[in-house]
């Protein structure tokens, strides 16, 4: 076990090193001077010089790497222009923003785990759920009401039906108000009516996917030996259709979800469009836009190590939930 | 996901095959497992309707310039004598009309019907381009990968993982204007065609991994059968080997992969252009048209509906098809 996650963790931090090398090539080999975009025109010589310097900009490509990572791990010292020493997750300096970029990412993080996370709790429950009813029920209109459900949902795209539900709850009905984030610790009901649109938008898309691949795992795991034994031995319909036949038939459902969890943590770029909300992939559009390098790299590394990290846990959920995988 | 089931299940199919071949042919018709994946096909009710409004879409998207013409509207022609003085269409459901079916663009006033005809053509010439060349690549890598293995293998692997990882929406609006700068520097004017191919390649880098992914696993799966040892004991070559040999025993989930990430690139690009990278505005497209209609939710909700339900139609038919074609190729799943 300790053996597997040593491992496992190595290959993630190779995995989070390649992504970083990739990035960092990619958007250092920018044709744009990421200078020029942050002075507008009435910008003398001297400081564009300045700022290039404080960027580190005219160093070697490997020592500007180096230089990069060795802030993420001990922090380092950005020029007093940059808001001087900048600790241990250094992330670097926003000239657009002027602030430090992990000052921002710790403002928008929060809002995109208010986003993702409650949304991931419901379209979980709502599409396994949906999924083993009508697995369970097979060929009854509710299971047919199912698939037609998860048809329509797997085809529909998140800013159309948030736009949909924008113009109905909030412009026509005025029952709530225009989405926006308040924190959960100020105000809990602010919270929840501000993202609650949010939620049922991503909810409906995804359990509606999660309710097909259930359904479609439940079907396959219901014909299997060990379901019709159970039932031959004596035991309940509950338990058999709850313990036995779920644990087998989720594990495919368990790793979609690791994927598309930590896919949305690092940013759900349309659902933060679609609503107006400023999380962490309104905060990577907005950085592309204004060519706003640091903030870039750190957007994109965050995603990745979201989903890297999800993908670890999912590997240690297999073992927990099927007793057949054995972690070496 | 081999082959075989689906020739035992035939002989049931034979039977009770209504129109069975030639008069002459009594009891067993011969019949390709190709064959016989159309002929179920044919049968599926869900697969001829979706079948239909797909090609009625293909049909749509390749005589946009005809339609145009019969319409009597180009894509970029403004009616601002149709707006009232807030730049608002002037009639019902945002101006429809017998002249402007799907009504007009508020502020700019250009006509939706035929804006979303081109979009169409846009979309679908994207998607298809796109899942054409990364099937292509992921072919040929997946099959590489799985059937020498080694560091091949392992590299491919390696690449996948790396894909997954990255968050595919924000690397291409960052990459997108970065390719585009390198051509065209920084105040070229952007033809629309280079657009669409910068967006095709993006597509191609990003998308091959899952098909390569799926052929490994076929081609493992296959690669220790005794046909494929006989094959190698003729001493064939590597590409008889994967193009001969292995490549006609997988081609149905290709096929099945093929059809459902044709609508996942539909979205992809619509999606990309939600969020303003690539396609410039010259060229219509359904993400951009939805984007600019979020400003107009309050004063014209239908310019939202038209393009919405559209990409919905779209790719809703496309999805259905892809569901039809793995249930006739390999009848045994239930999905």
């Amino acid at each position: 076990m300790a053996r597997f996650l040593l491992k496992r963790l190595f290959s993630a931090t190779l995995t989070l090193f390649a992504v970083s090398v990739f990035t960092f090539l990619m958007f250092f080999a920018l044709p744009r001077d990421p200078v020029s975009s942050i002075c507008s025109k009435n910008c003398n010589p001297e400081r564009l010089e300045r700022v290039r310097d404080d960027l580190g900009l005219n160093d070697p490509l490997i020592s500007q790497y180096a230089g990069y990572m060795k802030g993420i791990v001990t922090g380092r010292d950005l020029g007093s222009a940059q808001g001087g020493r900048c600790d241990a997750p250094c992330l670097g300096w926003s000239y657009v923003t002027n602030e430090a970029v992990s000052d921002t990412i710790a403002r928008v993080l929060p809002v995109t785990l208010s986003i993702v996370i409650p949304a991931a709790i419901l379209w979980l429950l709502l599409g396994v759920g949906l999924g083993m009813i009508s697995a369970l029920r097979r060929g009854t209109w509710l299971d047919r009401a199912a698939i037609g459900f998860s048809l329509t949902g797997a085809s529909l795209q998140l800013y159309f039906v948030g736009a949909v539900l924008l113009m109905v709850f909030v412009y026509n009905l005025r029952l709530l108000p225009v989405p926006s984030y308040t924190s959960l610790f100020d105000n809990p009901a602010k919270w929840a009516s501000g993202l609650v649109l949010a939620w049922v938008a991503l909810a409906f898309l995804f359990s509606a996917i999660y309710a097909r691949l259930s359904r479609a795992q439940m079907l396959e795991t219901l014909s299997e030996d060990f379901v019709r034994t159970a039932r031959a031995k004596g035991l309940a319909k509950p338990k058999v259709y709850g313990r036995h036949a779920l644990r087998a038939a989720i594990t495919p459902v368990v790793t979609i979800a690791g994927l598309d969890v930590g896919g949305a943590l690092g940013g759900t770029v349309i659902t933060e469009t679609t609503f107006g909300i400023q999380g962490l992939g309104r905060t990577a559009v907005d950085a592309v836009r204004s060519g706003d390098l640091p903030t870039i790299m750190a957007t994109v590394l965050i995603a990745a190590v979201f989903v890297v990290l999800a993908n670890v846990l999912v590997d240690l959920l297999y073992a927990a939930i099927d007793p057949r995988v054995r972690l070496r | 996901m081999s082959l075989s089931p689906v020739e035992g299940l035939a002989l049931a199919e034979i039977e009770s095959d209504p129109d069975a071949g030639t008069p002459a042919a009594k009891g067993v018709v011969g019949r390709s497992p190709g064959q016989l994946a159309w002929l179920r096909l044919r049968r599926d009710r869900t697969a001829v309707v979706s079948g239909v409004l797909l090609v009625f879409f293909m049909v749509l998207g390749l005589a946009a310039p005809l339609i145009e013409m019969a319409y009597g509207i180009g894509p970029r022609e403004q009616f601002q004598n149709l707006l009232d003085g807030f730049g608002m269409p002037l009639g019902y459901a945002g101006g429809v009309t017998g002249d402007h079916w799907f009504g007009l663009e508020p502020n700019l006033g250009r006509d939706i019907f035929i804006r979303l005809i081109y979009g169409l053509r846009t979309s679908l010439f994207i998607a298809f381009a796109a899942a054409l060349i990364t099937a292509t690549i992921g072919v040929v890598l997946g099959a590489l990968a799985g059937y020498l293995g080694g560091w091949l293998d392992a590299v491919i692997n390696w690449i996948t993982d790396l894909t997954l990882a990255m968050p595919f929406l924000i690397i291409a609006l960052a990459l997108t204007p970065t390719v585009t700068l390198r051509f065209y520097g920084e105040r070229g004017q952007v033809s629309s065609a280079f657009g669409v191919g910068v967006l095709i390649a993006v597509f191609a880098v990003f998308g091959w991994t899952s098909t390569a992914r799926l052929v490994r696993g076929q081609v493992i799966a296959l690669r220790e059968r005794e046909f494929v040892e006989a094959a190698r004991a003729s001493g064939v070559g590597l590409g008889h080997m994967l193009f001969r040999q292995l490549l006609p025993n997988i081609w149905a989930p290709i096929l099945v992969s093929f059809s459902l990430a044709v609508p996942q690139f539909i979205t992809s690009e619509a999606a990309l252009s939600f969020i303003g990278v690539g396609l410039s505005d010259e060229t219509p497209s359904f993400g951009r048209m939805i984007y600019d209609s979020l400003d107009f939710l309050q004063t014209d909700p239908a310019y939202v509906f038209f393009p919405g339900i559209m990409i919905f139609a779209l790719v809703f038919a496309f999805n259905l098809f892809g569901d039809a074609l793995r249930d006739a190729l390999d009848p045994k799943s239930s999905r």
